[in-house]
């Protein structure tokens, strides 16, 4: 019996170290196999006669002198003008986060704080609204944006984004509002403010943990969305992603895969700094929606 | 709160769900009963040196001018709804009548392009889903033994294959298992077959796009069910071991339970954002033997000749669709409610 019982441990651990172990290599392993090959040509980066030459580099060594070449990247942001999408993501998913948390943070702190049942039934509309496939949304979008001329701007696409984003944003937001203390703005008001100078002097001060996370949920979604990106903008327009889709057509017909794999490393390594500096807030995020709702 | 102060705490936020989202579900709606305008045609006597020849010609000036004056096309009724493209009821029908099988039946279903994608996308929800939430959870149960130090490097690793954009992780999947890939190359030596490639077969392809699915969607399980660990009363589990319960029945009984809601959110989750599945399909070129639902909505709407008439319709049947997969869940919130407020 003790035997067994010391034994079963010392087994579950070994299979449990080693399930991770597999499991990190299988969640991190293709990003790092593709920023280190981004750096070698592609006779290296497809090296089917051995993949040994992906890591040292031999044919980048035959072709270009050295074993790393940043001639994938010159391509991509020089030639292919990938920097000016970049710019485009910038603006859309900068203005699309300051928009969708400012109209979120007053929405959401109003249905925390109402008890009525149509809030209920708006946090339900939301939820249904969240699950709409983005794609059938763009149809419904396509024709009258070309009817009235606003299709292919990025302001167009911003506000797409915004609402797109909002029943998220509101479910998010009023569960962390709902922990923020009713008696704190109650007892503002009883002193003489309204509720909007409850809201700016009580409230906004405490929120922003609340308001991080949920930007960068925000972030997350202007930056990784493609239906609607790529529907939505002019081809001087594009953003990172649909520029990306873009050269992958383009790359069957040249075969500079190196340029679409640059420009792949490039799109991630924002996201890489994201997820290492605000771990904690994405985790919590995560889960926020997930205790309360 | 008063009605007017909510009003004008929420106006900007509903203004906008009005008009970008529940506006263009009508938009669609409304779309899908339209058809495109058939080209004016108009007949051009063509003279050559010896004869004239009558040859039908595009007008494409009359066109141009019916498209301005109609943009939505012309009326078509539940036409589009019926047509090859979507649910094909006569085809349908002959089909069923010429098939002597219901596995023929199904076949014969398979080749048509609405059902088609209808099977794959319900196929990749239903076997993605059970898998993340499994392999979520033993991820989650096996951290949660890791030695404290080690957690948040493991935790920050895990993350990146769901946070990173999804057309870009399905990229890097993809040149991984291209045939010059190092995935692919070595599967070729494992099976020692030069020319196996996963992009030519559609078993194979559909077997990729689902294990995209489940290496992007595992972190959110396990991210969700490792935090509900945490909360996991230590007492229930202690009791749980005095009264004799191994590991597993630990798991089962005391740590499963206790965790049914968040499980009941990650599935909710799981089948909202795997029933719209495309950007795995456009990353893997994988259309040629897996479309989804999505995927025939953009390519309707990408071509030169936009046909929002059909993509509409697709729309409809989808979001229909994503109604039938949220029912349980708010049937269930209403109940809740209800009781609540009795």
């Amino acid at each position: 019996m003790s035997a067994a019982a010391s034994r079963s441990p010392r087994l579950l651990n070994w299979f449990t170290v080693s399930m991770i172990v597999f499991w990190l290599m299988i969640a991190i392993g293709p990003f790092v196999w593709t920023v280190w090959g981004s750096f070698k040509v592609q006779g290296d980066f497809f090296s089917k006669a051995d993949w040994r030459n992906a890591i040292y580099g031999v044919f980048t060594l035959a072709e270009t002198g050295s074993t790393f070449t940043g001639n994938g990247y010159y391509g991509a942001w020089i030639q292919e003008g990938f920097w000016r999408n970049v710019l485009n993501s910038g603006v859309v998913v900068i203005f699309t986060v300051i928009i969708s948390l400012t109209l979120g943070t007053l929405g959401g702190y109003a249905l925390a704080r109402s008890g009525y049942r149509y809030a209920f039934w708006l946090l339900i509309a939301a939820l249904v609204f969240r699950a709409m496939p983005h794609i059938t949304l763009v149809s419904g979008y396509l024709l009258p944006f070309f009817e009235w001329n606003l299709w292919g701007r990025l302001t167009t696409t911003i506000m797409v984004l915004v609402a797109i984003n909002q029943p998220f944003t509101l479910w998010m937001l009023h569960s962390f509002f709902l922990n923020i203390p009713k008696d704190m703005d109650e007892s503002a008001m009883v002193d003489g403010c309204t509720r909007f100078q409850a809201f700016r002097h009580v409230i906004i001060p405490v929120m922003w943990p609340g308001v991080i996370t949920t930007g960068l949920f925000s972030f997350l979604l202007a930056y990784n969305d493609f239906a609607i990106t790529s529907m939505l903008l002019s081809s001087e327009n594009q953003t990172m992603v649909p520029k990306i889709a873009s050269f992958l057509t383009q790359v069957r017909e040249q075969g500079n895969v190196m340029f679409a794999v640059s420009a792949v490393v490039s799109a991630i390594v924002p996201l890489f700094f994201l997820v290492l500096f605000f771990q904690r807030q994405i985790v919590s995020g995560l889960t926020a929606g997930a205790v309360k709702g | 709160m008063p009605h007017g102060t909510f009003a004008r705490f929420i106006w900007p936020s509903f203004l906008a769900m009005i008009l970008f989202i529940a506006l263009p579900i009508a938009s669609v709606a409304i779309q899908s009963f339209f058809v495109e305008h058939e080209q004016v045609m108009r007949e051009v006597e063509n003279c050559g040196p010896f004869k004239c020849t009558k040859v039908l010609q595009v007008d494409t000036e009359a066109s141009r001018a019916l498209k301005e004056e109609a943009p939505l096309g012309k009326f078509n009724g539940l036409g589009t709804y019926t047509n090859r493209g979507h649910l094909a009821f006569s085809e349908l029908g002959e089909i069923w009548a010429s098939s002597a099988s219901f596995a023929d039946f199904i076949v014969g279903l398979y080749n048509l392009p609405f059902y088609k994608a209808l099977f794959f996308t319900v196929t990749y929800t239903f076997v993605v889903t059970p898998f993340v939430l499994i392999f979520g959870l033993l991820i989650a149960l096996g951290v949660n033994r890791l030695p404290g130090i080690t957690r948040g490097p493991t935790i920050f690793a895990s993350l990146l294959p769901m946070i990173v954009t999804p057309l870009i992780g399905g990229l890097i999947l993809f040149w991984m298992v291209d045939a010059d890939g190092i995935l692919g190359a070595t599967l070729q030596i494992i099976f020692d077959d030069p020319d196996l490639s996963l992009k030519a077969s559609a078993p194979l392809t559909w077997i990729m796009l689902i294990v995209y699915g489940i290496w992007h969607s595992t972190p959110f399980a396990f991210v969700v069910f490792y935090a509900g660990l945490q909360t996991v009363p230590q007492d229930t589990i202690e009791a749980a071991k005095i009264d004799g319960a191994s590991r597993f029945q630990q798991v089962r009984y005391v740590v499963v339970p206790y965790m049914t809601p968040l499980l009941v959110f990650v599935v909710l989750m799981q089948l909202m954002d795997n029933f719209r599945v495309l950007e795995p399909i456009v990353a893997f070129s994988a259309e040629a033997k897996a479309r989804s639902l999505s995927w025939i909505i953009m390519n309707d709407l990408m071509g030169q000749d936009k046909l929002f008439g059909s993509a509409a319709a697709t729309s409809m049947m989808t979001i229909i669709g994503v109604g039938i997969l949220l029912t349980p869940v708010l049937i269930k919130t209403w109940r809740d409610f209800n009781r609540k407020v009795v």
